[in-house]
């Protein structure tokens, strides 16, 4: 099947062109197409943006074990909902993803549904308990890309030395979650002005930093790849720089809600701005956009972490940590363009073409001759209410819910086919 | 003036004015308390529930007798903090109680932020009775009736707060309400027990005992509390005591006519000396008598508001 997709502004991640994508089949056949190409499927798109398909290394699914939070299916139609045609899971399933037998599971349950694709994240440790090393051969085998204990922190230096050189074997990385549980104590918001005025406990930036600083040594050490999750404070941005000026293989990513939010958010005690990391200072929120400007920062990620509403409906010290992200990256992520931070090119780099390049998926990240046709249509100026009806999550924990986002995914399409078009007013 | 709020939740959300009105409403009540008959039937009839979800003896039993000697029906209702492991939710432990129809809750919780949770999904008054590390404000009342009664008006004051801020709602509360008053507030504790982001306090921050004490027109020392710091806040007591308790020797560095406040329960010989404790210039006992007229005024403003009663005058 051969589909048009008319007067597209096409954004790679080095240039913008006018033109007329013609699809065949899954690949992208033709980028300068005539516009009176014969095809069976034709999409005017009015001269919207066509970027390649959102790639989110970072996202919980919650299956198996969880699936009352969300599942493989719904969580990949939230995803295309917000222009991802591939994400990363992490490992924190019950039972953890630490076998090759739940990896496969995983990508298997992705193609049934066949609408965007899975690359789980293997666990670093067997069970996720931070002393055995999992069979990342095996893993990477099936499919996995990358390998994580995320959610919690290895705290052992040696074992997460030895990840990461066993990792580097099968050309994988290992992604750490950068925390110093002890310091971060029963902390459960940053640890700023906000927590004394709150009463709740605080969480050091530096509980992070220190982390960050023994994995980018560990990296140092060992000549691995070393990527750092969900980077929150400015003193991590710096870590990181120094690092990358010292020519380690250390890479990031953020979240957009590390750079959209800050912690005075916290004064409500709304549980829907609890997450780990906790929002920063705003000074820590200027970090990143920093860091996303000048290309410190490689990737942003969503940190899609759905919980009920049972868990989140509780006492603050309660309450799960983390918000859900697939549909508000695009828009959030659109901020940075419309405020003259980042251009769309950037954009493109650091949702897609970055991305595909650290999981190592050639096929994907570029809107090109020959690509996977992993492509969305985006309108910058779609203003609409995040409302339940949009959300396609299980789960409704999102800060942004109910509030008037602007930037949408009109159609996204994988492999050639559109799997999802935006229908709300 | 009056009280046109739902809710008694904490003190950095009252104005000036309404904290003058509480603390006239409570001075009122001191009258009754009193009396050889106290009790007048303001809130015959009406239901308070005291919810507490961690444990207490003294406030539960202040705010009791406040709601006795106004008449009100008053019932204690005790659950752990952490009773949602067993399956309710505290939302549905609070609707529950709701629908027996109560007038006024009394909430005490061991997780900052909880009480304005509750308040939030109840159409009942509430009054908070303490939140984790958050808020006392009937202490910071009581505090303030007590000052007002020694010391005439508390702008200008010089107050002195001593202990562990970091964990204390009765700091926090009594920080908030009395810079609202114009007092000049002082803190002093060890770096382990003071807020590391400690400029929304906005108070003098000391470095020892006797410049905290210097001049003050009242020094109130805070309750360690053992039971909420791991052991990684203060090596020992005895250390505690020499370096940041009260002693007549430091004492003598106030103002001739300060006066001590503690929120009880004291711990003699760690932060307050014994001899001190029993001094006449220690206001504790009136403190905890002020407690019942703050709280009976609390419930009096509360307890009536829901079903639209006048509540413009306390007598």
């Amino acid at each position: 099947m051969k589909t048009l997709l008319k007067n597209c502004k096409i954004v790679n991640h080095d240039k913008t062109i006018d033109g007329n994508i013609l699809i065949d089949g899954e690949t992208i056949a033709d980028v300068n197409a005539p516009a009176d190409t014969r095809a069976d499927k034709v999409i005017d798109c009015e001269g919207k943006y066509a970027m390649p398909g959102l790639i989110d290394l970072h996202v919980h699914l919650r299956d198996p074990g969880l699936e009352y939070k969300e599942d493989i299916i719904s969580g990949s139609k939230a995803a295309v909902a917000g222009g991802v045609t591939s994400i990363c899971p992490m490992a924190n399933t019950k039972p953890v993803n630490d076998n090759s037998t739940i990896t496969k599971y995983m990508i298997d349950k992705g193609k049934e549904l066949g609408i965007c694709d899975i690359f789980p994240i293997g666990a670093m440790t067997k069970k996720m308990e931070g002393e055995e090393l999992t069979e990342m051969g095996d893993m990477a085998g099936a499919g996995a890309i990358g390998f994580s204990d995320d959610g919690k922190p290895v705290c052992n230096a040696e074992v997460f030395r030895r990840a990461a050189e066993y990792a580097s074997q099968f050309d994988s990385f290992v992604i750490s979650h950068a925390e110093d549980k002890s310091l971060a104590g029963k902390g459960v918001i940053n640890d700023s002005e906000v927590a004394t005025i709150t009463g709740l406990r605080g969480i050091p930036a530096e509980s992070e930093e220190v982390m960050v600083a023994r994995d980018i040594l560990m990296s140092k050490l060992t000549g691995a790849h070393v990527h750092i999750c969900h980077i929150s404070t400015k003193g991590t941005l710096e870590l990181v720089r120094w690092a990358k000026a010292q020519g380690l293989n250390v890479t990031c990513e953020v979240t957009p809600h590390h750079f959209t939010l800050n912690d005075r958010e916290l004064l409500t005690y709304d549980t829907n701005y609890k997450m780990n990391p906790p929002l920063r200072t705003q000074e820590d929120v200027d970090a990143m956009i920093d860091g996303l400007v000048k290309g410190d920062i490689d990737c942003i990620v969503t940190d899609h972490a759905p919980h009920h509403i049972d868990e989140k409906n509780v006492e603050f010290d309660l309450a799960m940590f983390g918000i859900t992200g697939l549909q508000t990256m695009l828009p959030l992520s659109l901020d940075l363009v419309k405020n003259g931070n980042i251009s769309m090119n950037d954009l493109v780099r650091l949702t897609s073409y970055a991305p595909a390049n650290l999981i190592k998926k050639g096929d994907r990240g570029e809107i090109a001759v020959g690509k996977l046709a992993d492509i969305v249509i985006v309108d910058v100026d779609k203003e609409y209410t995040f409302d339940e009806e949009l959300n396609t999550s299980k789960s409704t924990n999102s800060p942004f819910l109910g509030k008037t986002l602007k930037g949408a995914a009109l159609y996204t399409i994988k492999n050639g086919n559109v799997v999802f078009e935006f229908t709300a007013k | 003036m009056s009280y046109k709020r739902k809710d008694l939740l904490g003190m950095i959300d009252l104005s000036k004015e309404e904290i003058n009105y509480l603390l006239d409403t409570a001075q009122t009540f001191c009258e009754i308390n009193e009396r050889d008959v106290k009790k007048v039937p303001t809130l015959k009839g009406r239901t308070v529930i005291n919810l507490f979800f961690e444990p207490s003896t003294r406030t539960r039993t202040s705010f009791e007798i406040a709601g006795k000697r106004l008449s009100a029906d008053t019932v204690n209702f005790s659950a752990s903090s952490s009773s949602t492991t067993k399956g309710e939710t505290l939302i549905d432990t609070v609707q529950n109680m709701e629908a027996m129809s109560s007038d006024v809750f009394v909430v005490r919780h061991a997780y900052s932020g909880s009480v304005k949770f509750i308040a939030e999904n109840t159409d009942v008054p509430v009054i908070n009775a303490g939140d984790g590390l958050n808020e006392h404000p009937t202490q910071a009342l009581l505090d303030l009736l007590t000052i007002r009664q020694n010391k005439g008006d508390i702008k200008g004051l010089e107050i002195a707060i001593v202990g562990d801020i970091t964990h204390s709602r009765v700091a926090r509360s009594d920080i908030w309400a009395m810079k609202k008053l114009g007092a000049n507030v002082r803190l002093f504790g060890p770096p382990t027990m003071l807020p590391k982001h400690i400029a929304p306090f906005d108070c003098q921050i000391c470095k020892t005992m006797e410049e905290a004490v210097e001049g003050a027109d009242v020094v109130m020392m805070l309750r360690i509390q053992r039971e909420r710091q791991g052991k990684l806040l203060l090596p020992s007591t005895r250390e505690y005591a020499r370096f940041f308790g009260l002693t007549n020797e430091k004492l003598n560095f106030a103002k001739k006519d300060a006066i001590v406040m503690h929120p009880g329960p004291i711990n003699r010989g760690v932060e307050l000396m014994t001899n001190i404790a029993d001094c006449n210039r220690a206001v504790i006992l009136p403190q905890v008598s002020n407690g019942v007229a703050v709280r009976m005024a609390a419930l009096y403003l509360l307890g009536l508001s829901k079903k639209g009663g006048n509540n413009e005058d306390a007598s």
